[in-house]
Formats: C-alpha cells, structure tokens, sequence
C-alpha cells in the first residue's frame, strides 16, 4: 500500500518541515528578560509528526485522485439515507426530541448555559450557510450582524426599556436593513471582494462600537440587560436560563423549517444555480443582484436574532464579543459542517462549539485546529462533514 | 454615470485640495512630518501589497495567508537577532543575517503554504481555494502564538541611527529613510526581473492565459511558486522593516497590515504590479493625513471606507483594466 518511494517522499517533507519550523517551533525567545530557550525536543515531534501526516495526505490524495478517475458518484450520505428511512426516522425523532426537552431539567445549570450558546451558534451556523452555503458569498462580517442585534437589543432596553419580545422583530428587520446597506455596493463585484469588504465592516462596527462612548458606552460595555419577559412572572435563576433555553430552541426550530422551506422555494433554487454557475444563471433570467441581496439580507436577519438571544442570555455585552474570531468560529461550523447541508451545519455547530467547552485542555488550540480543518477539508473533502442532498428526479419507464 | 463620477472625482480633489494647501500654509512642517510619514506607511503597504497583486495576477486568489508570511519573516528576524545578540555578534553582521534569514523562510513559508493549500484547490471553485486561504491564515497565526508567546516583544532596531543624519532626524529618522531607500531599490529590483528576465516573461504569460503558457513549455506550477516565493521575500522585507521602524511584534501584526495592503492592491488594480505600488502610497500618505488632521482612532475605518468607495466607482482601480468575465 506505501510504496518505497513514498516513504522517501515523507522523509525529505518531514526534513523539510523540520527545517522550516525551527526557528519558531525550537527557539522561544524572551526579549524582555533576554533570554533564549532551546526546545529541541519540538524539532523531534515535528519531524515524526510531519513524516506520518505526510503519508496520510498522499494517501488520500491518492484516493481521491482515483475517485476522480474512476468517475465514482459518490452516494447519498448514511445520515440522509437513515433519515429517509421511516423506521428509524421516527424513533430518530423522537428519541432527539426527548433528549432535548429534558435536557434543562436533567443537567446542571452549567450545562444548560453551554448548550444555550451552542444552540445560538446553530442559529447563526444557519443563518451564514444561507449566505456561504446557498448562495456561495463568502461573508467574513457575520459578526457585524450579531452585533447589531445585541446593541439593539441592549440600548432599546437601556433608554427605552423595549422589552425582548418587541426587539426580536425590531433586530430582524434592523438587521436586513444593514444587510441590504452593505451588500448593495458590493454585490455587483466578483465574490472575493465580498469577503474583504464584509471583513473590513466587521472590523468598522467593532471600531465605532469601541471609540463611540456616548453612544455604545465603549470597551465598557452595557451590563444588567434583562433577560426575556414572561407575561411578567418572576423567574429565579435557574429558572430563567430554562426558559431562555426554551426560547432558544423554539428559534433554532422556527429557523430550520425557514431554511428548509427556503431552500426547495424558487429563491432558493435560484441561490444554489448562482452558486454554481452565475453566467448560465443571468441567461435564464434571474436577477443576480436582487438574487444575491435576498441571501445577504436574510443571512444577517438571523445573525440579528442570534444577537438578540446572545444579549438576553449573558446580561452584558462588550465589544470584545463580536471580534473577527467570532465570524471565523462561525465560518467553520458552516464548512466543516457541509455547506448547504442544514444537517451538516448543525452537527458543525454542536460538536465544535460543545467539544472545546469540555475539552478544556484542548481549548487553547481550538482555533489552530479549526484553520488546519478548513485546509483539510477544502482539499479532500469540499462538502463537509455532512454533505446536503440536492432534488433529483428520477424518470421511470412505465409498466406496461 | 460616467459624467457623475468625473465630476464628484473634481469636486472631492477641489475640496481636498482646498485644504490641503490651507494647512500646508498654516504649519508646513507638521504638514511635511505626516507627508513623510504616510510615505513610509505607503512604502511598506507596497512591500507587501506587491505579494498580493503578483499571486492574483497569477492564480487570482486572495491570498490571505500573504499577511502572515510577512509577520513570520519579522518574527525570525526577531528571534535570529536576539539569539545572535544573546552570543555577542557584531551588530552589523546580526542586522545582515536577520534580514537573510527572514527572507529565506518567509519564502520557504510562501513556498509551502502554497503546495498545500492551494495546489489540490487549483482546479475547485474560488470559494474553496479562499476558505483554505482563511484557514492556512488562522493556522499561521496560532501556531506562531502557541510557539511563541501571545505578548507583544519588542524588537530592537536593526538599523542604527546615523550620525551624518543627525541634523535631519526630527524630520525623517534614518529608520524612516532606510525604509523608503530599501523599497524603491526592492522597486527597481522586481521590476527588472519581470521586465528583463526569462522567468519575468514567463510569469506575465501565465498571468495571461495558463493553458497557452503550458503549450509553449512554460512550467506553469514551478511558475506560480516562484511568484509566491517572490511575493513572500518582499513581504519579508517590509515585516523587518515595519517591525525596527514601530519597535515591537506579536503574532497578530500581520492581520491589519495584510488588509490594508490587499486595499491599497486593490485600489491601484489588482493584478498589476506599478498599481500596487501607486496604490499603497496613495493610501499611505491619504491615511497619514486623515490621522494626523481628524480622528486617529478610526484610521482603519478610513481605509476600509476608501476600500467601500473604490469598490463602488472603480472597481478596477486606479491602474486596472476592466475585465469582462467569460463563460
């Protein structure tokens, strides 16, 4: 299966890596206290680890080159296959259901908080594969859309003690404004642009957020935002975080039957053709700006809500909260999930938000390991985790 | 439209220019300092926007990782300086071996990061080729943290103040000068080697069309890592600039100026390399101005605002042909 020259191959990259991260991964230097540590022992992992990593990337770049030779279709994913299957579909369900209305009830307060924020990440994992997955814009900004959602949440209630059931659709419709403010200059440009300038505005919101003290309240932040009403009831501590939980599950449950009714409409249709060939799309006369707009508009519509949760749940917001990290984090549970796969993204979302909260050992090299993902993923597996199922008919002869 | 935008392109020069020689008359050397100052900045956007402008021409991929190249040769300039300072090398010699080091690995890093994340992605959509390029950057960035240290290290200067420019350092210090000298030398330098030599031609062929280069024996790959390799040397060059001229680095120095150089490729026409240039001082010296007469902390918000206003009047840029997209 490894041939000889594969091993020589591997050796001369583990060599060469060895070399090239010597000076980083051996040499740490102190320049305050002026001292230089030797890690040699850095240079010894480096090598084996590159030596074995190197095997296995020409290993299944190798498989995936015969793939393409072989012109296998690739199948349709077990986890579709087994949804489609009524026998286990419904006690899938169900038992999923089960699990997730008795899991506030059955696990610690802590614990419920976390799947608070992994739930508000499905949101948004949605919301951006609307934009990234659908449409294929590649949206670096998210984090700007979430931010507009919290702030308005956060001053509404600060100056005019709007309450949370009335901002949910006031943040919505803020947010598909600034959606539709920021794609409008730029949506008639090539793609790649879009990932800059949505980057930059990103950057520009958490500027003015950080240097704008009278009205943001600046790096300080705005603290004792009320959680969400209930027809005025008093809810304990605990209690509260139950019913945000609730909240948050309705959401994330309203925004999977949006995306999944989206996604087989006719705009939905027209996001997916876009993606895959503009040109072909304008021939057939659909309106790719307009087209584009709507995907953008909607993608950060929900990032607004997921701010609005976000603010409610954690009572204090700063800017530090919407750095470009968080659209990062976001990006990669929509690529490492499966863009366009709602399945996917949701899975993306749960095990990479959920895995480095209890992993705290590993927490650290989270965003390390999300970059190298990203990579690897593009490279041999471009759909995902999870890849999405696109319609197809299927025309049989009929019997005669 | 095209009336409009000439005369909203008058009425803004009149303005600015307006201004500018009422402030010129007003304080003519603080005027000269921020003039000299957004020269320097222009200068070494180039460096690096050079980097960015060679590779899109090329495989037109943003090449997000370019920004860490340039923090990684500041970074080994860095630790080979003070390891050598630690063994009490002649200054002269540690300056000279900084700089060759860190050129060297930033171009084995360019080398690299290309061969595997972009070479498999060749022939995939753009939008895969750019989220690999977004996740080599994210990768680089924490390696060199976890390696490293998140802190901010100073980095003393490896350029020494000289004595025969004394009397004219309160205007521009010799940091500022050696800057400016070295990019223009890096200027003519490039220039000449895509102009004059065999792989400078056969770099603009590729650029042109990729299969008719390939027919006519040009080895497209080795190419495009040449380009990368280039592109990266230069950005190693203004990362040990940037890195004596402000005094101190971390892992993160490459985020902020690998966008405000791909903006100023941008906004003098990406794919072009004099554009790349003529753009990076205009931003340079534009931004020096909005910092040192309006507000300096909303700098970047500047640049990303000139970036939103050339997107929507010129997409192509100052220097930049409109491209017509084929089927």
């Amino acid at each position: 299966m490894v041939t000889k020259k594969e091993i020589k191959q591997s050796v001369v990259i583990a060599f060469w890596f060895m070399l090239l991260t010597f000076p980083i991964m051996v040499i740490k230097v102190n320049t305050i206290k002026n001292e230089v540590i030797f890690r040699w022992q850095a240079l010894f992992w480096t090598g084996v680890g590159t030596f074995f990593a190197s095997l296995i990337w020409n290993y299944f770049l190798r498989l995936k080159e015969s793939k393409k030779r072989a012109d296998i279709k690739d199948d349709v994913p077990t986890v579709h296959r087994l949804l489609n299957t009524p026998q286990f579909r419904t006690p899938f369900l169900l038992a999923v259901g089960v699990f997730f209305l008795a899991y506030p009830f059955v696990f610690p307060m802590y614990h419920t908080s976390i799947m608070i924020s992994a739930l508000v990440y499905v949101m948004l994992g949605l919301g951006l594969n609307i934009v990234v997955g659908l449409a294929g814009l590649l949206d670096l900004g998210y984090v700007a859309f979430y931010a507009v959602g919290a702030y308005a949440y956060a001053l509404l209630n600060l100056h005019f003690g709007i309450s949370f059931w009335v901002v949910l659709p006031i943040a919505a419709v803020l947010g598909a404004i600034c959606g539709t403010l920021l794609g409008y200059p730029v949506l008639r440009l090539r793609g790649d642009y879009l990932a800059i300038v949505t980057l930059g505005f990103g950057e520009i919101i958490r500027i003015v957020l950080e240097n704008w003290s009278e009205f943001s309240k600046g790096p300080r932040g705005i603290p004792d935002i009320p959680p969400p009403g209930l027809f005025g009831i008093e809810l304990g501590q605990h209690a509260t975080v139950i019913y945000i939980y609730f909240i948050v599950i309705a959401l994330v449950l309203t925004t999977i039957f949006f995306v999944n009714r989206l996604e087989n409409s006719r705009i939905g249709r027209a996001w997916i053709a876009l993606r895959d060939d503009e040109i072909a799309c304008q021939a057939m006369g659909i309106d790719k700006f307009k087209t584009k707009l709507t995907a953008f508009a909607l993608g950060a519509t929900w990032a607004s809500l997921g701010g609005v949760v976000f603010a409610a749940k954690t009572s204090y917001i700063n800017p530090m909260s919407f750095t470009i990290w968080e659209s990062i984090t976001i990006l990669c549970v929509v690529v490492i999930g499966g863009m366009g796969s709602a399945i996917g993204v949701i899975a993306g979302a749960l095990v990479l938000i959920l895995l480095p909260e209890y992993l705290r050992a590993v927490a650290e090299y989270r965003m390390l390991v999300f970059g190298a993902l990203q990579v690897i993923v593009m490279v041999f597996r471009p759909d995902g985790l999870i890849k999405s199922v696109r319609k197809t008919y299927k025309f049989e002869r009929a019997e005669k | 439209m095209r009336w409009i935008n000439i005369l909203l392109g008058l009425a803004v020069a009149g303005i600015l220019g307006f201004y500018g020689i009422r402030e010129l008359l007003a304080d003519p050397v603080y005027f000269l300092e921020l003039f000299l100052g957004g020269l320097v900045r222009g200068s070494i956007y180039a460096l690096i926007a050079l980097g960015y402008t060679m590779v899109y021409g090329i495989i037109q991929l943003i090449n997000f990782a370019h920004g860490e190249i340039y923090m990684i040769g500041a970074m080994t300039a860095l630790i080979v300086a003070s390891v050598l300072g630690l063994w009490g090398w002649h200054s002269a010699v540690i300056a000279i071996l900084a700089v060759v080091f860190a050129v060297v690995y930033s171009c084995a890093y360019g080398f690299t990061v290309e061969k595997i994340a972009y070479k498999p992605l060749r022939t995939a959509p753009r939008l895969s080729a750019l989220i690999s390029a977004i996740g080599m950057s994210l990768f680089l960035q924490n390696y060199v943290m976890l390696a490293q240290t998140p802190e901010f290290q100073p980095f003393e200067s490896l350029i020494p103040d000289f004595a025969f420019w004394e009397p004219y350092a309160h205007i521009i210090t010799s940091v500022e000068l050696a800057i400016i000298i070295t990019t223009v030398v890096v200027m003519i330098l490039l220039g000449m080697l895509i102009k004059f030599t065999k792989i400078g031609k056969a770099m603009r062929a590729t650029a042109q069309d990729k299969i008719m280069s390939s027919l006519v024996g040009i080895n497209v790959n080795n190419v495009i890592s040449t380009t990368f390799v280039v592109g990266s040397a230069t950005a190693a060059i203004g990362g040990v600039l940037i890195a004596c001229h402000v005094g101190q680095i971390n892992f993160f120095i490459g985020f902020l100026a690998g966008l405000k150089a791909f903006i100023a490729a941008v906004l003098g026409g990406i794919g072009s390399v004099p554009g790349a240039v003529l753009g990076s001082l205009v931003l340079g010296i534009s931004e020096s101005f909005f910092t040192g007469y309006f507000w300096s902390e909303y700098e970047d918000v500047f640049a990303f605002t000139i970036l939103v206003i050339i997107l929507i009047f010129r997409p192509s840029g100052i220097l930049g042909k409109h491209e017509t997209q084929k089927v």
